[in-house]
């Protein structure tokens, strides 16, 4: 997985409550073998009609938020099912952070499996956030994960949280096969204990 | 000893790493695998020349994409190639699959536990959110990711946090007439898409030790569109008696004494849950969604509310476009709503229970002639046994489809879907705009609410009707 450190860009908002991934990728586009390609089918239904024409009012298919990095969204963001396709969707699509009030808790995990920053602020802050993208074409933060802070140009800077093991993890673009199985002769022991007591 | 929650215990039971600061690493008793997540976990071991740890641990079935008609004619070929997909990596890494030859292929949630692969005490994944549904065991079961499915397939472990614990302490009992799903939905929409995110639930109270296995099935299936990281409900004599003599389930003896080991598996008395909510039951109507996420529901005898008189301007925005994408008006009695689609199956409500409570509806009706109706049976098994009881021909009599095992119409992976501005009446979990098909209109109800739809062309109080029990209740 690629290591990330510092994000700067475009923010694209999608002002939305309980974004699922339905939305985030439609079923039809999940019957792909392959981890790769997603990019293009990410808010299908949103991005084009039925008859694939292009929904112009929808923020992504605006030319001011083209080639964006940062997705900015709101509560319970990535809710139904576990399908990993949303994040490789939304990584594939140019994406590498996406901040909300609030995530699900599947799709959270799955970010991280991927290399994508999810950063959950406060309401008050997502707000915010959204006021100053809407009004600045071309409004763009940098987000450091070393500093754990969000800034853009003119003096905005936020702090967020975010667990450490996980930070880590991103900053060093870990392999969590590995990391467990470092711990090889705890698993056989314990299956070794079970195996006894059947 | 200190006083534990059940979750607590389970976890424990698991646990074989932990450093502080860092997640922990947890033993995964049953790995369970369907066709749309796994190519890739599968395609990841390939590549790092890993094997899948335990293959007898690990069982596969295919379903999604699965068509519930003329089944092997798959007519859409990445579908074909989905399902190839999984018959290969099953034969190359030494999986157990149930395939489309298989009686017990179906839908994996339901599936599972028909085998008896479900016991109370076990840590249980799947990479699909659903499998919340064997919760119902007393079993820890979660959704993840395709990442973590290759991480099992590798390890036999999760990395896992610690989730917070709740008590979602159900009060009373359910009227007469009044389901299991209805509860579920009544919870979801008093509290919330997302008031368990973090937590895993644990249902207790009188109300959730009188349902059956089935029912607590249905209950635990929809736990994650509270947000839940799992949902349980301690085993009790009703899960042991389901449990005896399933293919999986411990046989003779051994069976005895799981069942010793099982009892010893609930919260202790005095153990305490970070967070209880409260529901009472026993003032629960039948419930119908009316807006694009589980938790727009109300109960049959009222009307779509109007999105003004929600408190927070994120509700309002979102109430507006759920009415807008279900072409619904304020104020609208919801028996007034008339649909032409019934889907009765998924893994919420695809047992030989639902079937039969739906069923004891449509006996000696007809659907309406405004209505395209299907029942699709959960499984392979769920489809056999409705057959031996002549549930088929009571809902062929009626006017409703009778089809295979799959998750059909759930989620439109599959030749089941809806066409734009269709307005089905679904047993399923999720009503998310294009969920069952670009443009189609889900409501979200019980098996007997959707019978009843379905013969009416609109919704009804199926309290009001009168049944004739059938099957082998
Ligand atoms: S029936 Fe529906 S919810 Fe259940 S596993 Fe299939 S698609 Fe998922």
């Amino acid at each position: 997985m690629e290591a990330l450190r510092i994000v700067e860009g475009l923010t694209a908002p999608v002002d939305r409550v309980n974004v699922d991934t339905d939305a985030i990728i439609p079923k039809q586009f999940l019957k792909r073998i392959e981890r790769s390609g997603f990019g293009q089918f990410l808010f299908w239904e949103w991005r084009f009609d039925e008859q694939g024409n292009v929904i112009s009012e929808f923020p992504l298919n605006q030319p001011r938020y083209h080639g964006a990095n940062i997705l900015l969204s709101r509560a319970n963001f990535g809710c139904g099912s576990s399908r990993e396709h949303a994040p490789w969707a939304i990584l594939d699509y140019g994406f590498k952070v996406v901040i909300a009030p609030s995530f699900a808790d599947i799709f959270y995990n799955n970010c991280f499996k991927n290399g994508i920053l999810p950063i959950k602020l406060s309401e008050e802050q997502v707000e915010e956030l959204f006021v100053k993208t809407q009004a600045t074409e071309g409004y763009a933060l940098t987000v450091n994960l070393e500093a754990r802070t969000i800034t853009d140009t003119n003096g905005l800077s936020i702090e967020f949280d975010l667990d450490e093991h996980r930070r880590q993890f991103l900053l060093l673009g870990l392999d969590d096969i590995g990391l467990t199985l470092k711990h090889e002769e705890k698993i056989s022991a314990y299956e070794a204990k079970r195996a006894s007591n059947v | 000893m200190s006083k534990k929650t059940m979750y607590e215990k389970i976890w424990e039971n698991h646990l074989i790493h932990q450093e502080s600061g860092k997640p922990a690493i947890l033993y995964i008793d049953l790995h369970l695998v369907h066709e749309v997540t796994s190519p890739q976990a599968f395609e990841g071991l390939r590549l790092s020349g890993r094997k899948v740890r335990r293959p007898d641990l690990t069982f596969a079935t295919m379903d999604h994409n699965v068509p519930t008609k003329d089944r092997f004619n798959i007519a859409d070929p990445i579908s074909k190639q989905q399902i190839d997909a999984l018959s290969k990596n099953a034969a190359d890494f030494g999986v157990k699959l149930y395939d489309l030859n298989s009686l017990d292929q179906g839908v994996v949630h339901v599936m599972g536990p028909e085998l008896g692969l479900t016991h109370p005490g076990k840590t249980i994944v799947c990479g699909d959110s659903h499998t919340s549904t064997h919760g119902a065991f007393g079993a820890l079961a979660f959704g993840i990711g395709t990442s973590e499915v290759e991480h099992v397939m590798a390890t036999q472990c999760l990395q896992q946090s610690h989730s917070k614990t709740m008590e979602v302490r159900v009060l009373g009992q359910l009227k007469l007439g009044v389901t299991a799903k209805d509860l579920i939905l009544g919870i979801i929409a008093k509290y919330g898409t997302d008031f368990a995110t973090g937590y895993v639930i644990e249902y207790t109270g009188e109300a959730i030790r009188g349902l059956t296995m089935e029912n607590r099935m249905t209950v635990c299936n929809m736990s994650i569109e509270a947000g839940a990281r799992a949902g349980l409900i301690a085993p009790d004599q009703t899960t042991f008696d389901y449990l005896r003599g399933r293919e999986y389930a411990p046989q003779g003896a051994a069976y005895d004494q799981a069942v010793e080991e099982w009892k010893q598996l609930t919260t202790d008395d005095g153990a305490t849950y970070d967070v209880v909510v409260e529901f009472d039951a026993s003032t629960l109507e039948p419930q119908v969604t009316w807006g694009t996420s589980p938790g727009m529901g109300t109960n049959i005898n009222s009307v779509v509310p109007n999105p003004a008189d929600f408190p927070t301007l994120n509700e309002r925005k979102a109430a507006e476009k759920a009415l807008e994408y279900m072409g619904l008006t304020p104020g609208t009695p919801i028996k007034e709503i008339s649909i032409n689609k019934v889907f009765i199956g998924s893994c919420t409500n695809g047992r030989i229970e639902d079937l039969r409570a739906a069923a004891a509806v449509v006996i000696g009706r007809t659907v309406s002639s405004a209505v395209e109706a299907i029942v699709v049976p959960g499984s392979g098994r769920v489809r056999i046994q409705a057959e031996k009881e002549g549930l088929d021909k009571i809902f062929i009599a009626a006017g409703f489809e009778w089809r295979d095992a799959g998750c059909s119409m759930c989620l439109a992976m599959n030749p089941d879907v809806l066409s734009p501005g269709d307005r089905c009446a679904s047993t399923s979990n999720r009503n998310f705009e294009g969920r069952q098909g670009r443009g189609g209109r889900t409501h979200l109800v019980s098996p007997e609410m959707a019978a009843a739809a379905a013969v009416a062309g609109h919704f009804v109080d199926v309290r009001e009707w009168e049944t004739v029990p059938v099957g082998a209740n």
